[in-house]
């Protein structure tokens, strides 16, 4: 079969029964895709369905266990990142593959292979990025840059290397609803000069709008190929899923500004921790019973500083600075303020809101032996191990998490899994404050229903709830009220009922409400 | 030869293993990895430099011998961090262990006879310039690779595409995976590089400093050179100051003590060691500039998917 003639015309890229084993589990199960030139074509899936693992054997980063992959034609063995470079193959990557300690220019000299001087890579890439409306500082230092500036460090790497296949990875996914307006303008020029792109996302709205065609994955294998124009995002939904996902009830919320404050928190400053932290400016916000606050914006934009100044992880000097149910509790630690009734689920999952290699019973045991000392905890401080025990089967009932062993260890479970017993977790204490951050990062769509409807129940029996997110569909699905974090400034929380997109997406780029978008773009 | 200038060379000789033994773990550690072994392998340096000029006769041979004992025994090193990923932390330690014991008994013969010197150089006319004659032109040959070494390493680091890329794994050794940067390989490299250095430093000590061998004779040098890293910043050219404080106040109080100022001497013994973490920390206040110079990925074991 050749590029230029009979059915194989315009393939650039033809996967056959591509396949990739880790230990036990078949992350691509014989896995069909041919992606044509000068088309997007879209990898879609839930989280865990085998799309990065697809495409990180087409970028050489793993070896397929099974499989042919063919290139124009020919079939090609993918031995490195570098061999797929050579092929013309570029990849920007989900989790950024850049170096915090370097600048945009080093960044990008770092993956071509040649020796080309770093003055020259700079200047090129300046030209390159101008050339395509995405304005960067080749020697600014990358540790310093927002998340959507070092998206593009990663698009100008790749496109000086003309490749003729981008691999994007969820590329929106940590960017504003305008700056990814903007890489859909890139792309669809990159398209006009016949590159293909391979877009994988879970984001159906922008599939449908972007791509000509796509590939569906479910568990590692291919279930479907359609043309995402032609289909509704339900459709797309049922074929990622394999059934309905339950959509999430949210009640009118009672009582409103005249119910109680369980949360408060008043001109709370703070200096940057390292250099490449967020210094807090000045933030007020209460949360009353019976509510859910959303704070939405940009990864990075002080989300993190905020969490571990209210949760306790980094206590304030002055007392009042954070209120729990009408208490002072800015000089209290993490578990003065749970004692005060309030609970927190950080964003990372492993490490920080579970220990790893420990038992999920130990893990409950960690995180409420001070509020749940009388369950859990005898005469003696010896540790009652049969109510640990019972507590934690209950709360893995409770949210259907799925596991292999009766009491697995925290890293045994997968990411939404363990997400569901964490929340779980701190849910199972009946909180009155509740501060989640990221609550549904990486979970699929029913585990995050799920975790979406628990956070909904907690808030309308009466406490309050405060849900940081990057998600804006997940705040606008739960929310009463959506502030918005930028460098480190928390905006007036807004009714959800006055919430739109655009005023949400102005807020996250930096822009004052009320105020015209600035002018972010030179021609 | 004056006072002056004598202790200005003592100065010189007793910085130099430092600095050179401190230049190797600088750039293992800016690579991404720990490794606490220094002293192991400058006394395996020491012992096998020692034993190699006094088999072969030729001092030059040892030192050869010393660099090549320091980089096989970090060839240990490198195989339990970084192939079957073993905890960085314990096993540099285990290696410091090892070396001590080790060395002690490679040179259990050798204690208590004659060493070679290694012959410092003299250029008739120059070297007998009055005050800086013998400081610059009539020092041992492994001064000037020291001075050599850290110009050698700023360039490599900061000037060539290699050093950059030594530099991006001890920022973030995933990023460079993803990137298709031979991880392991670049490691396993400049843990050799670190090796040779402390056997150079180690054989400096055994052919130079003190031409015998004593057991346990690098006394704590290596952990020094590892404390001079962290509190340069990583960064070449404040290792060399670091050295050479440590080297002047060691001195200056081995002089001083000579005086009988009626201070304790055991409190002018500890004054290199003060003296040394007090200005390293005070020109580290920038802690910007601290950040940036610090390997994120210090310390951290690395195991690629494939």
């Amino acid at each position: 079969m050749s590029a230029t003639d009979g059915p194989g015309a315009g393939i650039l890229l033809e996967v056959r029964g591509l396949t990739k084993i880790f230990g036990s589990l078949k992350a691509c199960d014989h896995v069909d895709l041919t992606v044509r030139a000068g088309e997007i074509h879209s990898l879609l899936g839930e989280n865990g369905a085998g799309k990065s693992t697809l495409v990180k054997m087409l970028f050489g980063s793993l070896e397929p266990s099974e499989g042919e992959i063919r290139w124009n034609g020919a079939p090609v063995r993918i031995a490195s990142p570098s061999a797929a470079r050579k092929l013309g193959i570029g990849m920007v990557f989900q989790h950024f593959s850049l170096f915090d300690a370097l600048t945009a220019a080093e960044n990008i000299a770092l993956s071509l292979d040649d020796e080309t001087p770093i003055a020259t890579i700079a200047a090129k890439a300046q030209a390159l990025s101008h050339s395509y409306g995405l304005p960067l500082d080749p020697y600014a230092l990358v540790g310093d840059l927002s998340v959507g500036e070092r998206q593009r460090i990663e698009i100008i790497r790749c496109l000086l290397q003309t490749p003729r296949l981008i691999i994007l990875d969820e590329p929106t996914s940590v960017l504003t609803p305008q700056e990814a307006d903007k890489l859909f303008e890139t792309l669809d020029r990159l398209r006009s000069e016949g590159k293909s792109i391979l877009y994988i996302s879970h984001r159906l709205e922008e599939v449908k709008r972007m791509c000509d065609s796509a590939t569906v994955l479910r568990h590692g294998k291919v279930v479907g190929h359609c043309d995402p124009r032609q289909e509704t995002a339900a459709s797309l939904a049922r074929l990622m899923v394999g059934n309905e996902v339950q959509s999430v009830v949210r009640d009118p919320v009672e009582g409103g500004a005249a119910a109680e404050p369980l949360l408060e928190v008043r001109s709370l400053s703070r200096r940057p921790a390292t250099p490449f932290s967020i210094p807090l400016r000045n933030i007020d916000l209460t949360v009353r019973a019976g509510q859910i606050v959303g704070i939405a914006g940009v990864a990075g934009n002080g989300q993190g500083e905020f969490f571990e100044a209210v949760s306790g992880e980094v206590t304030q000097p002055e007392a009042a600075t954070v209120r729990i149910r009408g208490n002072d509790a800015g000089r209290l630690n993490i578990s003065g303020r749970r004692l005060l009734g309030a609970a927190f689920v950080p964003e990372e999952r492993l490490g920080h809101g579970a220990a790893p290699r420990m038992r999920l019973s130990e893990n409950l045991l960690l995180s409420r032996y001070a509020t749940d000392a009388k369950a859990f905890v005898g005469g003696l401080g010896i540790v009652r191990t049969g109510a640990v025990d019972a507590a934690a089967q209950r709360i893995i009932a409770e949210m259907d998490v799925r596991k292999s062993a009766r009491d697995p260890e925290a890293a045994a479970l997968s990411g939404g899994n363990l997400q569901k017993f964490i929340i779980g977790r701190e849910l199972d204490r009946k909180p009155s404050v509740l501060v989640v951050n990221q609550p549904t990062w990486g979970v699929d769509a029913g585990a995050a229903a799920r975790i979406r409807q628990a956070l909904i129940a907690l808030a309308r029996s009466g406490s309050a709830v405060l849900i940081i997110s990057q998600d804006l569909d997940e705040l606008f699905e739960v929310s009463d009220f959506i502030a918005v974090m930028h460098d480190g400034a928390l905006s007036a929380p807004m009714p959800i009922a006055h919430a739109t997109f655009e005023k949400i997406g102005l807020l996250m780029g930096g822009a004052e409400p009320g105020h015209a978008a600035p002018e972010t773009e030179p021609a | 030869m004056g006072i002056a200038e004598s202790i200005l060379l003592t100065i010189a000789t007793a910085a130099t293993p430092l600095l050179i033994a401190a230049l190797g773990e600088l750039v293992v550690e800016r690579s991404g990895v720990l490794n606490l072994g220094v002293e192991g392998m400058m006394v395996m340096g020491a012992v096998c430099g020692f034993a190699g000029a006094a088999l072969t006769g030729s001092a030059w041979l040892g030192v050869v011998a010393g660099i090549l004992a320091g980089a096989v025994f970090s060839l240990l090193f490198a195989f339990l961090t970084l192939s079957i990923a073993t905890n960085q932390v314990a096993t540099g330690l285990s290696l410091t262990i090892l070396g001590l014991g080790l060395s002690g008994m490679i040179g259990e013969s050798f204690v208590g006879s004659a060493g070679l010197r290694l012959p410092s150089l003299h250029l008739p006319g120059l070297s007998d310039i009055p005050l800086v004659g013998k400081l610059l032109f009539g020092q041992d040959p492994i001064f000037y690779m020291s001075i050599a070494l850290t110009a050698g390493v700023i360039w490599f680091l900061f000037r060539t595409r290699t050093g950059l890329t030594l530099r991006s794994i001890g920022d973030n050794h995933s990023s460079a995976h993803a990137l298709g940067i031979p991880v392991i390989r670049y490691r396993y490299l400049a843990v050799m590089f670190g090796g040779a250095c402390a056997g150079l430093a180690g054989a400096h000590l055994s052919l130079v400093y003190t031409p015998q061998w004593v057991e346990n004779m690098t006394a704590g040098r290596g952990w020094i050179a590892l404390a001079l890293v962290v509190f340069a910043s990583w960064r070449p050219l404040r290792v060399l100051a670091g050295a050479y404080l440590f080297g002047a106040v060691t001195i200056g109080q081995l002089h001083a003590q000579a005086l009988g100022l009626g201070i304790p001497s055991q409190l002018l013994s500890s004054l290199p060691y003060l003296a040394t973490v007090v200005v390293l920390v005070l020109i580290s206040r920038n802690r910007r500039l601290t950040m940036m110079n610090t390997p994120a990925s210090l310390g951290r074991a690395f195991v690629p998917d494939r």
